[in-house]
């Protein structure tokens, strides 16, 4: 809160100081302005953005306090709390500036705010259940508000007539009704902020949810043609006034959306030839977008409409289209732009409901309104609910109902409407204001923190979620087929004829049209989930695996019968390459100490052990969740780790290695190890090699750092858990990559023992087929996206470099034509550089290296089957513009992030 | 689609449908005047080439199967009791479920019912099974995109084992059930308009 005094007493400071500094400089001193001032104060020129960015903050940083407390949380949504907040900021705002700032600008709220929210939405809206409740949706967003609008402005003038409402209050029917729409629409912001706490199943939330998104179009057309009327005068509207008032509504919706999907098809068109400047394709989704809403408000079309189109058209074809690095970044960039701006509406309507100058209170109106919208909101569902049964398969039940009619929640648009209106047209504006605040308040707080109660008190049927198996996919895909084709049979063109028309045409024209030939191939929904399917088995299985080291007796989850390839595969990797030679003499066991041994063993221990709090599902249309890839993601670092982890138990059983210590994570011992590898390169070994071997220990001594402190602080953020993947991943990479990035430079990759197919083995789950292997590793590297790959290539190359660890290539190298001295010569002492920066990490992974170095016992034909590959390897770590340093980079930016 | 003066009478043996079937004498008039629609040549029954020129089941991906499914047991024909018989299968469930007589079949439309309409459409040989061949056969079908035939022999090894319980390599009626067990069928195998 003090915060956010600051700008207020910086301001008046920092405006006076700038007035007068343009005064001074041509005025009294008449000399050139002084060569050079220390320091200067130019408030000014940054407040607006400055102001922006610290009501952002602010808002931000009472998000986090909010959730501080798991029980406040759960209790009371963030929305009320937020609008809670903004009363209070309000008032220090109110009493430290004697008068009221910041407020909720109608201008700001549907230009900047309102926007992101409505693209996040839409994009992220469940298309087919949006489309399987279409009928429903539109009939409440356009009958419901129809009828809410008019029956509340109806209802309020008859109060008026009354004599209910203080005849101060001047307003006719018409100002009514202006009110009466503007109040009457269900407000997809508010809507959203608690519905997505509560856990309400999905049809029900998307006849909600729908409706708030699209009764925009009506609510707009109502308020235009009233606000129009009244400016007019009642008795100047001709009849032809008002069918131009109905020919608009459909020109507003239809126009709207229309906009909606050419931007749309625009941006898939767009997105499909960006494959080389990935890097814009997160920013060319929102500038379509943003550039949808735009011209659909310029042509005063249903903006909202628009964007929810382009939204829910485009997103099928972007996601293909796109990277998965794109896929991720849009995705958390939609979610936080929509997070923050609804937090920080939500604090604003607090804030402007302090400015008392605006409002002016009549008991009568507010209590009325307050009434009406939710007798009417009420009759309204039920009536249309009744209606809509006599047409539904699965008829909308009273439980239903109820929840529909109290989740009609108004919010920001109702506000920002009415502080819309001319005051001079409408003279009691001051009082429409009050109640929309009261409303809207009411209704946000009082009606949100009552649902959840309420829905668990009816029992409403929640949204379950349950793994998807391939079963269900496969005959839900038959199973809209046979309906269509009974709908062909029986002669009726209903739903399923013309979804099943949509989707041929899609797939022979638009799909071709708009999808990358690469990304059309899989783009399927059945090889969607066989493929996940996959990475979770993959997952649970060696979850297993890294406990139970015997290869039988394994069963997984999803898979009754089996014996396991993999387990082979992972043994046979082992045996050839873990117990492989170590042909490198100058590393001798004693000299590596045991602390050494026993950070690499903690460290390897605190990444296998600690991710599990992280594992927790959420329902898929939450906002501020994104639970499906998160989890695949996840998955996939689980996936390793637990590689990883049982590759070290099965070395250690093997070569007795036994760990028990603490870690002590001490800068003297990696200090000391540099210094021991210093001293025995000097000794023996060519300059470069060492070069080599402290480039990768340094580098992975930092990453497996910030490696371990996103491992401990995993169990707070679960929405982190992507980036913090990526983060993590670079470790990997750095460490593994090199064999992956090698392989597409070796000439014969087919060499390497331990090459990715044998733990690609794992992924189709074929037991006892010979031909598998080669299945998989020709087509994973064609089908599986990139980014997976990479996740597999890594998990895999953790493998191998455990077992043949880097550095036993130092031998080799010098056998090694065409890799030439000179690439590698300049970089040592550059790599060499960079140790200090790190150097403050501790040196596991060094040791890690180092013990793994002297466990691969003499095997020297084993050596040498690796030995180009070695080569490449370093070559590909030093040189820039290979594979694997691209990587590099790559991941290192996505672990900035 | 035939004149809409018909009576309902004109529909031969109707009682007998209308009880077996559960379908309205509305949806049963629609129905029937769809039979004589598509029995072009006037014959009293429908023959494969009747359904095949249907433009649209053409390019149905089980077209040909849910045509097979109208002639059980290698018939060529179908009369209007045989054709409402398997359209009934798509009849939503109706509500009052406790009224039935529990002596009576189970009725067409029931879930178990409708599952088994679908089963029959992956079990081409009739064996009571979906193996591993009928699978990849279906699966063929489904997956529409260019995915080569090793990538759909191993969707389909997944998909049989993923259902298959007692571990004969094929899915059962009972484990195919099982597999479905957490879906709407009664609202996704059901079409309103057959009420």
């Amino acid at each position: 809160m003090l915060r956010a005094a600051l700008p207020l007493l910086g301001l008046p400071l920092a405006g006076a100081g700038a007035a007068e500094e343009p005064t001074q400089e041509p005025g009294s001193w008449g000399e050139p302005p002084p060569g050079l001032t220390l320091f200067r104060w130019q408030w000014h020129e940054v407040e607006a953005p400055y102001l922006v960015a610290l009501w952002i903050l602010v808002a931000s940083l009472a998000k986090i306090v909010f959730h501080l407390s798991r029980k406040v949380t759960s209790l009371v949504p963030e929305s009320c709390l937020l609008i809670l907040l903004g009363l209070v900021l309000g008032g220090i705002v109110l009493a430290v500036a004697k008068k009221a700032e910041y407020q909720l600008e109608p201008g700001t709220f549907f230009l900047f705010l309102l926007p992101p929210i409505v693209l996040d939405s839409g994009y992220f809206m469940p298309s087919r259940l949006f489309f399987d409740n279409l009928g429903a949706i539109l009939t409440y967003a356009v009958v419901g508000t129809l009828w809410n609008a008019f029956t509340t402005g109806a209802a309020l003038w008859g109060l008026q007539q009354a004599g209910l409402v203080a005849p101060r209050v001047q307003a006719g029917l018409l100002d009514f009704l202006l009110f009466g729409s503007l109040i009457s629409a269900v407000d997809p912001v508010a809507v959203l902020a608690v519905f997505e706490e509560v856990h309400v199943n999905e049809t029900l939330f998307i006849i909600v949810f729908g409706e708030s998104l699209l009764n925009d179009a009506v609510t707009v057309v109502l308020y235009k043609v009233c606000n129009s009327f009244v400016e007019m005068g009642s008795a100047n509207v001709q009849v032809t006034d008002y069918l131009k008032g109905v020919a608009s509504l459909f020109v507003v919706s239809l126009g709207g959306a229309a906009v909606g999907l050419v931007f749309a098809f625009l941006l898939a068109l767009t997105t499909r030839f960006t494959k080389r400047v990935r890097i814009i394709e997160p920013l060319l989704v929102f500038l379509l977008a943003y550039a949808a809403y735009l011209t659909a408000e310029m042509a005063s079309l249903s903006a909202i409409l628009a964007v929810t189109m382009c939204g829910l058209g485009c997103k099928k074809y972007v996601e293909a289209n796109i990277s998965h690095k794109s896929r991720t970044a849009v995705k958390y960039t939609m979610k936080t732009l929509a997070s923050c701006a609804e937090t920080v509406i939500f604090m604003l309507l607090g804030i402007s409901a302090v400015d008392s100058s605006k409002w002016a209170w009549d008991s009568g109106l507010v209590l009325g309104t307050l009434f009406f919208i939710l007798f009417f909101r009420a009759l309204g569902v039920v009536l249309q609910t009744w209606m809509l049964n006599q047409f539904r398969l699965v008829p909308l039940d009273k439980i239903d109902q109820v929840v529909m009619s109290y989740g009609g929640l108004r919010g920001a648009v109702a506000f920002a409407l009415v502080i819309l209106l001319d005051r001079t047209k409408v003279p009691a504006k001051d009082y429409f204001v009050a109640t929309t605040i009261v409303v809207v308040f009411f209704t946000v707080i009082v009606q949100g923190l009552t649902i959840k109660p309420l829905v668990k008190w009816l029992k409403v049927k929640r949204s379950e979620h349950h793994k998807p198996t391939l079963n269900q996919e496969l005959h839900e895909h038959t199973f809209d087929h046979i309906l269509a084709a009974v709908e062909d049979v029986v002669g009726h063109h209903g739903y399923h004829y013309w979804r099943d028309r949509w989707e041929q045409f899609d797939k022979k024209y638009l799909s071709q049209l708009l999808m990358r030939r690469s990304a059309y191939r899989i783009r399927d929904q059945i090889w969607d989930v066989y493929y996940r399917l996959n990475i979770r088995d993959a997952i649970s299985f060696v979850d297993q695996g890294g406990h139970v080291l015997s290869s039988t007796g394994l069963t997984l989850p999803s898979m009754p019968s089996r014996n396991s390839v993999a387990e082979t595969s992972v043994t046979n990797l082992l045996r050839e390459s873990g117990s492989g030679a170590c042909l490198d003499l100058q590393v001798i066991d004693t000299v590596r100490s045991g602390r050494d041994r026993e950070d690499a063993v903690m460290h390897h221990l605190l990444c296998g052990g600690l991710y599990k709090p992280r594992r927790r599902y959420k329902a898929s249309c939450s906002r501020h969740f994104i639970s499906e890839d998160a989890q695949e993601r996840q998955d996939k670092e689980i996936f390793q780790q637990n590689m990883k982890r049982r590759l070290e138990s099965f070395k250690s059983t093997k070569h007795n290695i036994c760990f028990t210590k603490n870690k002590p994570r001490t800068r003297k011992a990696s200090r000391k190890k540099d210094g021991v590898a210093n001293a025995e390169a000097t000794n023996g070994k060519p300059p470069r090699d060492l070069g080599f071997q402290d480039t990768a220990a340094v580098i992975l001594t930092v990453e497996s750092e910030e490696e371990e402190e996103s491992d401990s602080s995993e169990t707070e953020k679960e929405d982190d858990e992507g980036i913090i993947f990526v983060a993590r991943a670079t470790s990997e990479v750095l460490q593994e990559g090199k064999f992956s990035g090698s392989l597409e430079i070796c000439p014969s990759p087919r060499i390497i023992p331990p090459s990715p197919t044998c733990a690609e083995k794992e992924l189709p789950w074929k037991s006892g087929q010979g031909d598998l292997a080669v299945y998989v590793s020709s087509e994973t590297t064609k089908i599986v996206p990139v980014d997976m790959q990479t996740g597999w290539n890594q998990s895999i190359s953790s493998l191998e470099s455990l077992a043949s660890p880097p550095c036993t290539q130092a031998p080799t190298l010098t056998r090694l034509p065409p890799h030439p001295l000179g690439t590698e010569e300049p970089q040592a002492p550059l790599d060499l550089s960079s140790d200090p920066r790190p150097s403050f990490a501790f040196p596991p992974s060094l040791a890690k290296a180092g013990r793994s170095r002297s466990e691969s016992s003499a095997d020297i034909s084993q050596q040498q089957e690796l030995q180009p590959l070695m080569g490449h390897k370093n070559h590909t770590h030093l040189s820039p513009g290979t594979a694997n340093s691209h990587w590099c980079i790559q991941f290192n930016r996505g672990g900035r992030l | 689609m035939g004149s809409r003066s018909s009576h309902a009478a004109l529909i031969p043996d109707v009682e007998n449908i209308r009880r077996e079937t559960g379908f309205s004498q509305a949806s049963l008039l629609r129905l029937y005047h769809r039979f004589r629609a598509l029995d072009r040549s006037k014959k009293g029954y429908l023959s494969r080439a009747d359904l095949q020129q249907i433009g649209a089941l053409a390019v149905n991906p089980l077209g040909d199967r849910i045509i097979d499914s109208f002639f059980p047991d290698g018939s060529q024909r179908v009369d209007f009791s045989g054709f409402v018989r398997v359209l009934a299968h798509f009849r939503p469930i109706d509500d009052d479920t406790g009224v039935r007589d529990p002596k009576q079949p189970e009725p067409l439309n029931s879930r178990t019912n409708k599952l088994r309409f679908a089963f029959q459409l992956y079990d081409l040989d009739q064996d009571g099974k979906i193996s591993r061949h009928e699978m990849l056969q279906v699966l063929r079908l489904m997956v529409g995109v260019q995915v080569t035939e090793e990538q759909l022999e191993s969707i389909t090894d997944r998909t049989v084992q993923e259902a298959d319980e007692d571990g004969d390599g094929a899915v059962s009626f009972l484990e195919f059930t099982k597999s479905l067990e957490k879906m709407d069928i009664e609202q996704k195998m059901s079409i309103r308009i057959l009420k």
